[in-house]
């Protein structure tokens, strides 16, 4: 096996998501099958290779810091769950 | 002929020789829709009003006399995770499903300002993540062809819609081939345009160093029409090139004489359809008696690609995916605190296909594996363009099938993700690459269409319209109509 339940429960921690046990058994046997078949990427040498995140050559694409028209309070909140006094509410972060 | 059977091109013609109204021609692919979308289920939400708005629009504008584009009046359908401003764009995902985009992206804006008509929304894999449709978290979307089978994915929708007469074109987007193989699997023209042509400004993200938007038509000609629309440098995209677009329909040329093929070997993999090999082969043969120049040739990082597509697309789906926590828009369920309703937003509104993703793309991010998987794959990604680099010193476009079979049925592969990630075999090696291929159709396995992928340089798409063109117009496959089941 190249991951476990225990993994997997880790990483759904990580994803913020939450499995069933028979979900985390699925997911594990899948992902277990997946990383196998990713193992082949193990038979090249890439010692001396550059990665490659991207295609273009492409650095830091910048623009002038100049305040251009972008959406107003209202467009932007009009899809939020919650919202009040023209913010995103959330529930409460901080005891007290 | 029905009028939804013609392309945009032939279509355009008979509006601006008043044979037809926008409005009539608007109407007849509306009724299509209301005909046979019961069984296809293309659409995800439909947008009849405002397209009839539209089509009224070009008729007033053709009656006094103006010049209109090529898809004026002519009404197409787009993928729906392609941000439309005032209209839902659930990207198939519950999370989704009440989004209301306060803008546009930059492809939409191009089309409303050619006067294209948009028909609606329609059906893809969740997130675009799939190969089948099935991954939908509302429906599965049918092929035309047999409507047993599936469309192929993530772009399903979109190349069903043009296979059974219920847009006339479509915009789908390709992140591991989900343009070239649903076109492939529907008997359309699918094209992935180089990575940076056409600006993904409203595309909602799943892997966006390989994402790319692109045109689904019945024909190459049409499909150059809408890459003339959609391409070029835009300043809220910083990934697009920039630099000039050509006229793509004068590479609407009947001629091939001197074009060198390239057959990389590799990508005829154990599994393969006999008669898929068999129609490309034929293919080939056809363009050497066209006047083509062929040789085959061996990429050998070709077997490594899949892997690495699986571990880089995921990494990348795992970071732009976060950002649906149910706090700025989406679906929300409320929970004991701000993180509790994080994990319970999450894990009930997306599906399964995306909740892999996003855990296999988390595993290979986090610490202790990053290196042996997501690192390792980026080099991987390197050796799979240089195969590129090194086969277009020696050949001007690659001909490779787009599908190792045609389509296949609903339910079959479905508890087997391993299974439905090598249909993308000969597609994906083409995204990490960020270089420009279309799908044609080029034959018929019992009675399913099978697709010939071309491949060429980065902002090769010149060359390889005018390869597609010349087989297409030395054949009739284009021609023939899905069925729906009809005898």
């Amino acid at each position: 096996m190249k991951i476990t339940c225990k993994d997997v429960a880790n990483v759904a921690l990580l994803s913020r998501l939450e499995f069933s046990e028979s979900e985390l058994e699925t997911f594990t046997g899948q992902m277990d099958a997946i990383l196998e078949y990713a193992d082949v990427l193990n038979k090249l040498n890439v010692d001396n290779v550059q990665p490659t995140a991207h295609v273009l050559p492409l650095k830091n694409v910048m623009r002038a810091d100049e305040a251009k028209p972008s959406l107003s309070r209202e467009l932007a909140l009009s899809n939020a769950p919650e919202q009040e006094d023209g913010y995103f509410k959330v529930p409460k972060i901080m005891e007290g | 002929m029905e009028l939804f059977k013609h392309t945009a091109s032939q279509l355009h013609e008979k509006l601006v020789a008043k044979e037809i109204s926008a409005v009539e021609l608007t109407k007849a692919v509306l009724g299509r829709v209301d005909a046979v979308d019961k069984d296809v289920q293309a659409y995800i939400t439909r947008t009849s009003e405002t397209a009839l708005a539209q089509a009224q629009a070009v008729d007033s504008k053709i009656q006094r006399g103006e010049k209109v584009s090529v898809l004026a009046g002519i009404p197409g359908a787009l993928k729906d995770n392609i941000c439309t401003k005032g209209i839902k764009t659930t990207c198939a995902s519950k999370i989704l499903a009440t989004f209301v985009p306060p803008y546009d992206a930059t492809v939409a804006e191009k089309l409303a300002a050619e006067d294209a008509v948009i028909l609606g929304k329609a059906n893809m894999d969740e997130f675009a993540m799939g190969g089948s449709t099935e991954n939908s978290g509302f429906f599965p979307t049918h092929n035309p062809w047999n409507l047993e089978t599936v469309p192929g994915g993530s772009s399903g929708g979109s190349a069903a819609a043009v296979a059974a007469g219920e847009a006339i074109w479509a915009l789908g987007s390709d992140t591991g081939g989900s343009i070239r193989q649903p076109a492939a699997y529907c008997g359309v023209v699918g094209l992935k345009p180089t990575y940076g042509r056409v600006s993904r400004y409203g595309l909602v993200a799943y892997a966006s160093s390989l994402d790319q938007i692109g045109p689904i038509t019945r024909d190459v000609t049409d499909s150059a029409h809408v890459m003339n629309i959609i391409s070029g440098y835009d300043a809220k995209d910083s990934t697009s090139i920039n630099t000039g677009v050509p006229d793509y329909t004068k590479s609407l040329v009947n001629n091939i004489k001197g074009l060198k093929i390239g057959l990389p070997k590799e990508y005829f993999v154990a599994g393969m359809d006999a008669e898929v090999e068999r129609a490309i082969n034929k293919a080939i043969e056809q363009l050497v008696a066209l006047g083509a120049e062929y040789k085959e040739i061996s990429m050998p990082h070709t077997e490594y690609a899949l892997s690495a597509y699986y571990m880089i697309a995921p990494a990348e789906a795992s970071s732009n995916l976060a950002r649906y926590d149910g706090v700025s828009f989406g679906h929300r369920v409320e929970g004991n605190d701000i993180i509790d309703m994080y994990k319970k937003t999450r894990s009930e509104a997306f599906g399964a296909e995306v909740k892999r993703r996003i855990m296999l793309g988390t595993y290979a991010l986090s610490s202790g594996y990053y290196d042996a998987y997501y690192l390792k794959a980026l080099k991987v990604r390197t050796l799979v363009k240089q195969d590129f680099d090194k086969a277009f010193e020696q050949v001007d476009v690659l001909i490779t099938p787009t599908a190792p079979t045609t389509a296949f049925k609903l339910g079959e592969k479905t508890n087997d993700p391993l299974a439905m990630y090598l249909q993308d075999v000969c597609t994906i090696p083409v995204n990490l690459s960020g270089v420009p291929a279309i799908s044609i159709p080029c034959g018929f396995a019992a009675g399913m269409p099978i697709g010939m992928q071309i491949i060429g340089k980065p902002l090769g798409e010149e060359t390889i319209i005018r390869a597609a063109y010349t087989f297409e117009q030395n054949n009739d496959y284009h021609k023939g109509f899905a069925t729906l089941g009809e005898v």
